[in-house]
């Protein structure tokens, strides 16, 4: 891989940038969709967190790149051997469009099979993804029959596959990241609602911020290294701010009130289901957690809200006032000024 | 015109400018948009372009209707069958790679072939996860997209358009007026060399951002090309830096096409008086004296200037307006109503069959059937020798394809005084109600709007309800009824929809009393004839039609031109949207 724009170096689009930090510290949060105009480095900013994700622990020889807290079938078969755990970067696989059904799943390994007529699986990038983030740019542009496999197996965390006389299943837990522009079609609501966060960015519109992205851009791709170099340290304050936000993580405290908060703001805007509710609690702690607070207040709540909830509201393809724009109304309504 | 024919245009030699700055950086640049259609300028304009790149590097061209596997590559079956083994074959994109990609009728390049193209212009790779490998091969490579494009509703798709850095139009170049290409290699050479090494300043960077900001660009991509275009000129130039001039040839180049706004300057002429239909007379660019004291004004206002002296003459005019040139891409869809079949469409998977019945073999997917069995044949046949594969009859996969039928509705909108006064509003409120149940089927729509002295598309056929809801709200009302043209560009917008294999069905709502005849002039007996002429002829290619009358009660001329139109007639009944809401849906169960 070629070597990737930092993500500290990306000029504005805070809500983006906000978001994938929160699913970097809780992948239990979901997915983040990404939805916008052209150019506004969408899926840059997929590629660069990639190099900010700290590195993970995994079994050795997994090829499900399990924890060795919580081994797999395949490990724990492999018995007799001591659990042997490596470091791994955490994967951040791209499905590209035009995949096929048996590279995303999986299927039986065509060159043993015809070799030595040996029956064996190739796992596919469900498998790669697992743990790690799976990435789909132009998302909706996939063909329908990936979009309903994905559907199912970010529902159930766990690839089954049945095909060609194979019969495997293996863990395929990923935080699916999305990108796309709204313009050249609607996304299924089935996969919308797989998506923890949603984010629309757009283009910025002032001068000096105009300026600013493409200066950065030009140095970039005049000496990548030197660019790379330069914003390190800021790369690196960034992934400190995530190894510690994950530790804090599980002693951020939710007191009853903000879970109520919560429960009032999804009611005031009808959100289907609970998956609302739950999104928006854990989104605003993970946040707590970035900044350091040890429990969840309103503040964290008014910030997640628009991400956690905007592509959750019932759908009315006609309103103009767009689900932002009713999320901060509701938000406004229900904290104050 | 008053130039004369052989005089090389400013236009021109644009054309060749932009082809010799591509050749010094194709990756880097993107590419070219050409919109012209096919003959000898095009050809002559891109034999020099030929001749320009290096002679080793790859040339391709690219058929608009390519399938994946040849695209991004796949299964190499000769190799396969051959050695026994799986062996890959790189797709166009990665055989192109450090050459130049030349798209054909790039106007009608689905959404989905344009996605995996730009994918690869914005990673430098392409990524192949197909037929059981996973690969990801260097492809970088310049693009030529030859737009031929006659009507405004076919555009290429704008995620292409947004990453290629010149938009050039050939259409109105005589072949006399194009300047001989100066093929001179070694020059290129010393310029490619030369690009790493050139800086630019912050100030030539503000200025390209404040231009594009002015003349209404809001994509960031545009400036980033503009800045490498500035810095690919200055190496053509032979300097280490960019000056001025490459400034301005970079705003000229990059920004003249893509503007949607004039800047709101105080040294505007006053707009024309208000002469609708427009003057088709040369309207002279704003900035006519861009050299005049130059070197007083800020830099900004130098390459907008010399952005706005490139800008078309027609384009002024219709920026001037208001209105963009040419109407946004079409939407690709999916869902719709999916037939399956098992020669068109898109494969969705195999199924045991034989492949002589018309039917496509899925090579892959009988290899992999056959596979598990290799063993056995093998020992059955026991001495004798035989393929490296042996595939028998009961192995033969056969794609299945789903053949998407997409229903296009076309809402012609009667926005006249008349229908104004009455009805629009509630017109409005029933086209909302339709959109939403387009919107559960998954349909497209597309709007036609009449009134005055022209019918207008508002909105080419697409799914985003966003932008459908956004035309109908701005429609004003008020003027003539100028029903012969609107039920005219019906049915030429139903041409296309038909051309492109889906259903159209139309619907009018207008209450029927046509008083502009086609040519813009009053007269109401006139205007009546022509408009009965009109949907007869419309009625002849057998369309789905509804016509909604919207006058305040039902009126003998609605009831006669839908009974010419071979339509359906429903009166739009008061405060009662939903009821043409299922008429619709009636006609439309017609059409399926």
């Amino acid at each position: 891989m070629a070597l990737v724009f930092p993500f500290s170096a990306i000029v504005g689009q805070d809500e983006m940038k906000l978001a994938l930090m929160i699913a970097a510290v809780d992948q239990s949060v979901g997915g983040v969709l990404v939805l916008g105009d052209r150019g506004t480095g969408k899926s840059t900013a997929v590629r660069a967190l990639a190099d900010l994700l700290p590195a993970m622990k995994a079994s050795l020889d997994c090829r499900y790149n399990c924890d060795p807290a919580s081994a797999c079938e395949d490990c724990q078969k492999r018995k007799g051997r001591a659990a042997k755990s490596h470091m791994v970067p955490v994967p951040v696989v791209d499905l590209p469009l035009g995949a096929t059904e048996d590279r995303v799943v999986g299927a039986l390994d065509l060159e043993r099979a015809l070799a030595g007529g040996v029956k064996a699986f190739e796992p596919g990038l469900l498998a790669r993804a697992n743990r790690g983030f799976l990435y789909i740019d132009e998302v909706n542009l996939l063909e329908d029959h990936l979009v309903d496999l994905l559907i199912d197996v970010a529902a159930s965390g766990e690839n089954v596959v049945e095909r060609e006389g194979l019969s495997v299943r293996h863990p395929a837990r990923f935080v699916l990241v999305g990108s796309g522009n709204p313009e050249e079609g609607e996304l299924r609501p089935q996969l919308l609602d797989r998506f923890g966060l949603s984010v629309e960015v757009r283009t910025p519109t002032d001068l000096k911020t105009r300026v600013d992205v493409v200066r950065r851009r030009d140095t970039f791709e005049r000496d990548r290294a030197g660019f790379i170099e330069t914003w390190r340290s800021e790369d690196e304050k960034l992934r400190r701010q995530i190894i510690a936000a994950r530790k804090r993580l599980p002693d951020v405290a939710v007191t009853d009130a903000a879970l109520e908060r919560a429960a009032a703001l999804c009611m005031k805007l009808g959100t289907d289901g609970l998956r609302g509710e739950l999104t928006l609690i854990r989104a605003a702690r993970a946040l707590a957690s970035l900044e350091g607070d040890m429990t969840v207040a309103d503040a964290h709540l008014k910030r997640v809200a628009p991400p956690a909830l905007r592509h959750r509201l019932r759908r009315n393809p006609l309103d103009d006032a767009g689900s932002s724009v009713r999320v901060e109304r509701a938000i406004a309504e229900l904290f104050g000024a | 015109m008053t130039v004369s024919d052989t005089a090389p245009s400013p236009a021109a030699a644009d054309a060749v400018l932009a082809a010799a700055l591509l050749a010094i950086d194709p990756a880097g640049l993107g590419g070219i948009l050409v919109h012209a259609g096919a003959g000898p300028v095009r050809d002559r304009w891109l034999d020099g372009v030929r001749h320009l790149m290096p002679a080793d590097a790859p040339w391709r061209r690219m058929p608009v209707m390519i399938t994946d596997d040849r695209l991004l590559g796949g299964l190499d079956l000769g190799a396969t069958l051959n050695f026994g083994r799986t062996v890959a074959q790189p797709g166009l994109l990665a055989d192109v790679d450090g050459g130049t990609l030349v798209i054909a009728m790039a106007e009608r390049l689905a959404a989905a072939t344009a996605a995996r193209i730009t994918a690869a212009i914005d990673t430098g790779v392409v990524a192949v996860e197909r037929d059981g490998f996973a690969l990801s091969q260097p492809a970088r490579f310049g693009i030529i997209a030859l737009d031929e494009a006659v009507s405004a509703d076919e555009v290429p798709p704008a995620a292409l358009a947004d990453r290629l850095a010149f938009h050039l139009d050939l259409t109105a170049l005589r072949l006399a007026q194009l300047p001989a290409f100066a093929v001179d290699h070694e020059e290129l050479a010393a310029a490619r060399a030369a690009l790493p090494g050139v800086a630019i300043a912050d100030d030539m960077i503000e200025a390209l951002c404040a231009t594009a900001l002015a003349l209404g660009i809001s994509s960031l991509r545009a400036v980033l090309l503009a800045v490498q275009v500035a810095r690919v000129h200055a190496a053509f130039e032979g300097r280490g830096a960019v000056a001025q001039g490459d400034a301005e040839a970079a705003g000229r180049l990059v920004f003249a096409s893509r503007a949607t706004q004039l800047p709101a300057a105080q040294d505007q002429p006053p707009p024309p008086a208000e002469t609708p239909p427009p003057p088709d007379t040369e309207t002279p660019p704003d900035a006519d004296s861009p050299d005049q004291d130059l070197t007083d004004r800020p830099l900004d206002d130098v390459v907008l200037a010399a952005a706005l002296a490139a800008l078309p003459a027609d384009l002024l005019a219709t920026l001037r307006q208001g209105t963009q040139r040419r109407g946004q891409a079409r939407t690709s869809g999916k869902a719709g109503m999916a037939r399956l079949s098992r020669q068109r469409g898109r494969p969705v998977g195999a199924t045991r069959g034989d492949p002589r019945a018309g039917a496509r073999l899925s090579i892959l997917d009988t290899l992999r059937a056959a596979a598990p069995w290799q063993t056995i044949r093998r020992r059955e046949r026991a001495q004798q020798r035989g393929p490296a594969i042996e595939i028998r009859r009961d192995d033969f996969r056969i794609k299945r394809f789903k053949h998407r039928s997409e229903t296009t509705t076309i809402f012609v909108v009667d926005a006249s005084g008349s229908a104004a006064l009455h009805r629009l509003a509630e017109a409005k409120g029933a086209i909302e109600l339709l959109l939403a149940d387009c919107y559960v089927r998954r349909d497209n729509v597309a709007m036609i709007a009449f009134r005055g002295t022209a019918a207008e598309l508002l909105l080419p056929p697409t799914r985003s309800l966003v932008r459908a809801k956004r035309s109908l709200a701005g429609l004003p009302g008020g003027g003539g009824t100028p029903l012969a043209a609107a039920i005219d560009a019906a049915t030429a917008l139903a041409n296309v929809v038909k051309r492109r294999d889906e259903t159209p069905v139309v619907v009018f709502l207008t209450d029927g009393r046509a008083n502009v005849g086609r040519d813009g002039t009053g007269g109401r007996a006139r205007a009546e004839e022509e408009a009965f002429n009109a949907a007869r002829q419309m009625r002849a290619l057998a369309f789905n039609t509804l016509l909604v009358d919207t006058s305040p009660a039902p009126t003998p001329v609605a009831q006669k031109l839908a009974g010419e139109l071979g339509a359906r007639y429903i009166a739009l009944p008061y405060a009662d949207a939903r009821g043409i809401s299922r008429a619709i849906q009636l006609s439309q169960q017609g059409a399926a």
